[in-house]
């Protein structure tokens, strides 16, 4: 297991003239809809726990109005909880007082918005530009690390155009570049791909994707399409009216949802699409596999299925990159598998 | 039965002690601070008559020639530069040029004063709900008590003079350019201010950066509205001894000259249009960037 990056520590957030009352109530079992009729106020979230790996992307999915990105903005402390604790790299941020807090923000974190949130007035130069701007480095250190990120997400020969010049994609193109120019550890990502349509939704997946792998950085990502949070995420997180529901691997949280609401979640699912040989199989333990039908561990369940279906093999092997057997599939466990 | 047909009153004898008092309490502070407060606007008077000589003095197609480089520079409309030069000249060929000049003169002072005043105020209004809720009624007194009412205590304070005219004309043109400041700030979009605060901007970046860029062309209006309601306190600081179109337009008024007053109150027109078409131009040309949406 690798390190924990954020620790989030039942972290409370009630909005309304008197959280802090409110929060008793909570405490005492009192849930959403009862707080806003009783007593008057909003429970955005209730009692948080969630460890973020270092270097892995974690996705916190949710329908609107399920406190995901109320939950963001607590890690940079745009929001402050009512109670609970964040912890990055085990300092806490609600300690930071005011300059600490701009320290952090400017270095340690950096933020890609559902609408995007470029400066109208601003060239895309300036814009992705701003973050180190803002910290009163160089100029040619700025345009340096400016140009070469407006490249890393494709948009050169656009410097000096104006935000509402570019698409939608593009915009959020230069959010991300905005953010990752700021070559902070963590990126918080708040439904930055959900207002794009769905084409262009893909390319930003795989642009993020393959610049992770690259970069390893670690990314709190927040979506409302589990299809999304199934291609990109580590872990999962699903958050409901305010309470996690359910943490965890993709493969778990698509094949044993703990709760009903996750449950409908995942109903209708591709699960061929979605699931790789990797999430399914059963590690190598010294058993003979040198005769299965090979299948690469990154290898979706619907690339191979025909494959099964023609030879029958009666066992497949599951191979890392190097051809090395590091696991084994029975058919009967991918029947079950996808069964719904 | 009184009681209904009859409103009740203080009393005659108390009301006039009323009045009294608070007008011997105000000449008393005349009396001891108005010499104090007078010095502390010589800088300014010293300022718009050196504005207005060199208006006046310098040669007049000199003159013609700044003021349309002025319009130039905020239009880039060679129609308005055009309009602007024919105007002047116009004014220049009825003989009201030393006026006309006294006039811009002591527009552009008070619409200096009303943007070093009220763009700050504008400012600190936007960051608190109570400064907002404890000024916005004195903006509206402001701008409604009749000018008549507050010329009282000025020329009482600073007599008659160019200063009184000017602060005269600064108490009726500043409420605009606050309000629209405070309103320009706290229109910026929500999720641009999120986004700079997440990037760790301190309040001053904040405020430099993307508030007062994007405040730009609301503050602007604010600008044009200024300079609109200070030529149109022109002939009533007239009244108190500021020299310019106004004075014309009052002598016309009690001697029934119906020429002189329509040629000087066209030339307050004339001048309110060319300031504000030009100013509203320059407003716009701030917008560049909400040009053209298609890539």
């Amino acid at each position: 297991m690798s390190d924990t990056k954020i620790k989030i520590d039942s972290l409370y957030k009630i909005f309304g003239n008197k959280p802090k009352e409110a929060l008793e109530h909570v405490k005492q079992g009192v849930g959403k809809d009862e707080l806003l009729e009783k007593y008057n106020h909003v429970l955005g979230l209730s009692d948080i726990n969630i460890d973020i790996e270092d270097k892995s992307i974690q996705v916190i999915m949710g329908l609107s109005g399920s406190g995901k990105s109320t939950l963001i903005r607590h890690i940079n402390r745009l929001i402050e909880p009512t109670a609970g604790n964040v912890l990055v790299d085990g300092s806490d941020v609600l300690q930071y007082d005011e300059s600490t807090l701009r320290d952090f923000r400017r270095t340690r974190t950096a933020m890609v918005f559902q609408r995007f949130a470029l400066m109208p007035h601003m060239t895309i130069l300036k814009n992705v530009s701003l973050g180190l701007e803002l910290q009163g480095k160089k100029e040619d250190e700025i345009l340096n690390s400016a140009m070469k990120w407006i490249e890393k997400v494709g948009l050169n020969g656009y410097e000096d155009r104006y935000p509402q010049h570019l698409s939608g994609g593009m915009q959020q193109r230069v959010g991300l570049a905005r953010a990752l120019t700021n070559d902070t550890d963590i990126l918080l990502m708040d439904e930055a791909f959900s207002a794009l349509d769905p084409l262009i939704r893909k390319d930003m997946q795989d642009i993020l994707l393959n610049l992770q792998a690259e970069l390893h950085k670690t990314v709190v990502f927040i979506t409302h399409d589990l299809d999304e949070a199934l291609k990109i995420g580590d872990r999962i997180a699903i958050l409901k009216d305010g309470i996690m529901d359910q943490e965890g691997l993709p493969v778990d949280i698509l094949l044993s949802p703990k709760t009903e609401y996750v449950s409908n979640f995942v109903e209708d699912v591709n699960r061929s699409r979605v699931l790789k040989a990797k999430h399914i199989m059963e590690k190598a333990n010294g058993s003979d596999l040198s005769k299965g039908m090979p299948v690469d561990e990154n290898d979706f369940i619907e690339s191979f299925i025909d494959r099964v279906v023609a030879e029958k093999p009666e066992l497949i092997v599951v191979q890392d990159s190097d051809k090395k057997n590091i696991g084994s599939l029975t058919s009967k466990r991918l029947s079950e598998v996808l069964k719904k | 039965m009184s009681f209904f047909s009859e409103i009740p009153t203080m009393g005659r004898e108390s009301l006039r002690d009323f009045k009294k008092g608070i007008d011997l309490n105000f000449k008393e502070f005349s009396r001891s601070y108005g010499d104090g407060i007078e010095g502390f606007f010589d800088p300014l008077l010293m300022f718009l008559v050196w504005l207005e000589k060199l208006l006046v003095n310098s040669p007049w197609p000199l003159v013609i020639l700044v003021l349309a480089g002025l319009a130039w520079i905020g239009s880039r409309n060679w129609k308005l530069v055009a309009g602007t030069i024919v105007c002047f000249m116009l004014i220049g060929y009825f003989g009201m040029w030393k006026d006309t000049m006294s006039t811009i003169a002591i527009i552009s002072v008070a619409t200096l004063v009303c943007i070093s005043i009220g763009i700050p105020l504008g400012i600190l209004m936007s960051r608190s709900r109570k400064l907002e809720a404890g000024i916005t009624p004195i903006l509206d007194v402001m701008q409604t008590v009749p000018s008549f009412v507050y010329l009282i205590p000025i020329i009482m304070l600073l007599g008659i003079g160019k200063v009184p005219g000017l602060i005269a004309v600064c108490i009726y043109a500043v409420p605009p350019i606050v309000r629209l400041t405070n309103l320009g700030i706290r229109e910026v979009d929500k999720e641009c201010l999120e986004a700079v605060d997440s990037f760790g901007a301190t309040s001053w970046q904040r405020l430099t950066r993307v508030q007062m860029p994007l405040a730009l062309p609301t503050i602007f209006a604010g600008v044009n509205q200024t300079i609109m309601m200070a030529l149109a306190m022109v002939v009533i600081a007239s009244m108190i001894g500021v020299r310019g179109l106004g004075v014309p337009v009052l002598r016309a008024v009690s001697n029934q000259y119906l020429a002189l007053g329509m040629l000087n109150g066209l030339a307050i027109v004339a001048l309110a249009i060319i300031f504000d078409r030009v100013s509203q131009q320059y407003g716009k040309r701030l917008q560049k960037h909400r040009e053209g949406r298609n890539l």
